[in-house]
């Protein structure tokens, strides 16, 4: 006689697991597999439940892109084998494979990626599916501007092979999909040769927000990499702008390799803090001595490539100090003529009292042809506020009113609270790419919790 | 899904009409709201309470039949609202105060209040539970009371059944934790609504927009426990300090 116990639904199985974004709000529950072959993903999909299949790269979107609520998430970092192909100045690797991965490998063989966001850890995969910019994106666009063809296990379990000459429409969809259109499980891209690993970097450290932006307007065009940060708790909007590119060897003066490549993470930030450290004292504080400490004008500073690209990935899990919380991350872009609203997006944020210490502005170039796509051409402004702030949400949506009004929209990868009438009026290719995205995936077993908030 | 700033897209209301209930959707932020159910006994009430909403600019509000007591039902009523699309928040705001002296001549009066209160709470909030655990978020927010907090002379019948409410919600929260669905426990002071209607007011006593913003704000900031007024967390935390016989002269006091 078998005598089976009674198995209570409140009870967790097994591989679940708790997920957040990068700002650590919305938590929610799904099965985490880490599948590590291709054959293994096709059948997840065609196996997919009623709360389908998502793939999760690093999670550093900052809302709730690589959730799946109640779904499977494929933790995609096993995939992660790294081709080089010096003759074409290419690169083959696996959708899992980190930014900090590829330049360990790239690097000291003499080359760079296209693109990078402000941190290295992040995947192929969540590059693409977010279609990142990084601070040459007046120069060199987003980075699904530079991948030559990618593999795609759809909805029906099948891998397509795309690129922007074979099924244009599918591999656009799929750049800045936000996952939504199948499992990208391998990319080939292209990448910047370089002569060593330091970056000759230009400081101007200016004092208010009109002239950063002047200079920016005047003189980015020179410059491959360029993004200002912003003291977002001084009135006067002031800001340390950086500019630079990949320096020639012979520039270096010390002997040594000069593509060699070693980035060190300096701290880790304390697991428990209290949700008052962070407050407007601690940032003004912060913000002032980064001021000072900055040149008022230097030139050709040589920084190595994790100071210059990555200083946050100094500091392992930094998002934690803004405490038990989390964060959101405003970013949004405007055409030029609305440049205006960097200035009262900036007082808005000051007024509802949101101290932030990383706020950056930056110069887009043109777009690319993804329908989901972020970028478009004019300015940028993403600041880091803590959640929980009384009349927040508000403020953001008032926000949100002039930014579309402008003729701008938010980024996905770093929303967590816009309204799904926001997106509509924002994206106007959503259409399209909705009926690409129905064409790959029928059965609609691709879905987050990002895709459920904003029923895109 | 529930957004970074705590606002809801869908919501079920168990106890449809409570006033304390729609009051608190209507302290939600519009914008986000796409489908709102008030479940309850259909009364002119329920019907009232749609209109409420509808008028104030709330999308996608619609009214479902459930009785707190016909716990038969209980399973059938939670998947087919579930079954239509996740529910973001469940608010279960049902209860009667019932008539202290009226249940202590006729205790089938107090099994009314208590199966009511209690029982129906505990067979819906686990059918709720089992389903918020199956999508993978949302919260439960249970209106309790502070009358559950120390139970007094003047309405005990009413009290015991918050008393064992509010422990059952506080396990169920617990059941639940890194499940990513979650549960709140609200413990109003007198709220002016029908309940309360006729009645010599209490200290502290609050309307039910009062409340609604109390619990719109313990969801923005992903609270356990809301007391409202605020303040009631540290008189009621006085209040369960006291010794019995102190205790019976403060409450006598007070009615
Ligand atoms: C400190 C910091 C700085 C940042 N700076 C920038 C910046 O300068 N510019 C910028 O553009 N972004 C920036 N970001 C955002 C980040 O680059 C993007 O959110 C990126 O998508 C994160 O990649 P991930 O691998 O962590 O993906 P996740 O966050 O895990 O996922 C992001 C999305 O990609 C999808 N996805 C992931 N892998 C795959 C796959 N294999 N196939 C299909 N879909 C997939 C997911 O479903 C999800 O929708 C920054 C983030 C942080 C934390
Ligand atoms: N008012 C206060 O001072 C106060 C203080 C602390 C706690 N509370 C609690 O707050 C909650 C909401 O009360 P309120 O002040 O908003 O008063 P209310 O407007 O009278 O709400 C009570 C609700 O419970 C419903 N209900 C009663 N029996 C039911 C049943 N068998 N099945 C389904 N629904 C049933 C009522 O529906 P019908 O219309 O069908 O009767 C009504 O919608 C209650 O749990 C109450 O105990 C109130």
């Amino acid at each position: 006689m078998t005598i089976t116990e009674p198995v209570s639904p409140l009870q967790r199985v097994p591989g679940e697991q708790l997920l957040t974004g990068w700002g650590r709000t919305c938590p929610s529950l799904a099965r985490v597999v880490r599948p590590s072959s291709v054959d293994e993903i096709r059948n997840l999909v065609a196996h997919a439940g009623s709360r389908g299949v998502l793939a999760r790269g690093l999670g550093r979107s900052y809302g709730d892109a690589a959730q799946d609520s109640g779904g499977v998430v494929l933790d995609m970092t096993s995939m992660a084998d790294i081709t080089l192909d010096p003759t074409a100045g290419t690169v083959t690797c696996g959708a899992g494979a980190s930014i900090d991965q590829l330049l360990r490998t790239l690097v000291p063989a003499g080359y760079f990626v296209p693109v990078t966001p402000g941190t290295r850890m992040i995947t192929v995969g969540g590059a693409i599916a977010a279609d990142v910019h990084g601070k040459n994106h007046h120069v060199d666009g987003s980075f699904g501007a530079h991948v030559q063809n990618m593999d795609v296990v759809n909805g029906a379990g099948k891998v397509v092979t795309v690129s922007p000459k074979k099924k244009p429409d599918q591999f656009w969809a799929t750049v800045g999909g936000m996952g939504l259109t199948g499992v990208v499980t391998q990319a080939t891209f292209d990448l910047i040769p370089i002569t060593s690993s330091m970056i000759a970097v230009d400081t101007d450290r200016l004092p208010d927000l009109d002239a950063v932006m002047a200079s920016m307007v005047e003189h980015d065009a020179k410059y491959r990499y360029s993004v200002a940060w912003i003291d977002s708790v001084s009135s006067s909007g002031r800001g340390i702008i950086t500019r630079g590119d990949h320096a020639p060897a012979a520039l270096l003066t010390d002997a040594g390799d000069p593509l060699a490549y070693d980035p060190k993470i300096v701290a880790t930030a304390p697991a428990f803090i209290p949700s008052g450290l962070l407050n407007k004292l601690t940032v003004r504080a912060f913000n002032e001595a980064w001021f000072r400490k900055a040149p008022k004008h230097r030139v050709g500073e040589l920084q190595p490539i994790g100071e210059f690209f990555h200083p946050l990935d100094g500091v392992q899990e930094w998002n934690r100090v803004y405490g038990p919380g989390g964060f959101v991350q405003y970013q949004f872009v405007v055409p030029d003529a609305a440049g205006y609203l960097i200035a009262y997006a900036l007082r808005r944020l000051r007024e509802v009292g949101a101290p932030s210490f990383l706020t950056v502005l930056k110069r887009f170039g043109a777009a690319n042809p993804a329908p989901l796509s972020f970028p478009q051409p004019g300015w940028t402004l993403a600041a880091d506020v803590p959640a929980r702030i009384d009349g927040l949400g508000a403020v953001l949506d008032e926000l949100d009113e002039l930014v579309a009004g402008a003729g701008g929209r938010l980024y996905f990868a770093k929303d967590s609270r816009q309204s799904s009438a926001m997106v509509l009026r924002t994206y106007p290719q959503l259409d399209q790419w909705r009926s690409v995205r129905q064409s790959m995936d029928p059965r609609a077993v691709f879905t987050s919790d990002l895709a459920r908030r904003l029923g895109l | 899904m529930m957004d970074a700033m705590g606002a809801p897209q869908s919501v079920l209301v168990l106890g449809g009409s409570s006033e304390i209930a729609v009051a608190t959707v209507n302290a939600l932020p519009h914008s986000r709201l796409r489908r709102v159910l008030l479940a309850g006994r259909p009364s002119s009430a329920r019907h009232h309470a749609v209109e409420t909403l509808v008028a104030a600019g709330v999308a996608g509000v619609n009214s479902v039949d459930f009785d707190a007591t016909d716990t038969q039902t209980h399973q059938q009523v939670i998947d087919a609202v579930f079954d239509e699309g996740d529910i973001d928040l469940v608010i279960l705001a049902f209860g009667m105060l019932g008539d202290q002296a009226a249940a202590e001549a006729d205790p089938s009066l107090a099994v009314q209040v208590a199966t009511t209160n209690y029982t129906g709470a505990v067979s819906v909030g686990l059918h709720v539970a089992r389903r918020l655990r199956l999508q993978g978020h949302g919260t439960l927010v249970v209106i309790s009371s502070v009358a559950g907090d120390r139970v007094r002379r003047a309405n005990f019948v009413y009290g015991s059944t918050k008393a064992g409410l509010d422990a059952f919600a506080q396990g169920l929260g617990d059941a639940l934790h890194g499940s990513g669905a979650s549960v709140m426990v609200v413990r109003p002071g007198f709220v002016r609504t029908r309940m309360t209607a006729g009645m010599p007011e209490a200290p502290m006593t609050v309307d039910a927009t009062d409340v609604a913003t109390a619990i719109v704000s313990g969801l923005r900031k992903g609270k356990h426990t809301v007391y409202a007024p605020g303040p009631l967390r540290f008189v009621m935390a006085a209040m369960k300090t006291l010794p019995r016989p102190v205790f019976r002269k403060v409450a006598e006091r007070q009615g």
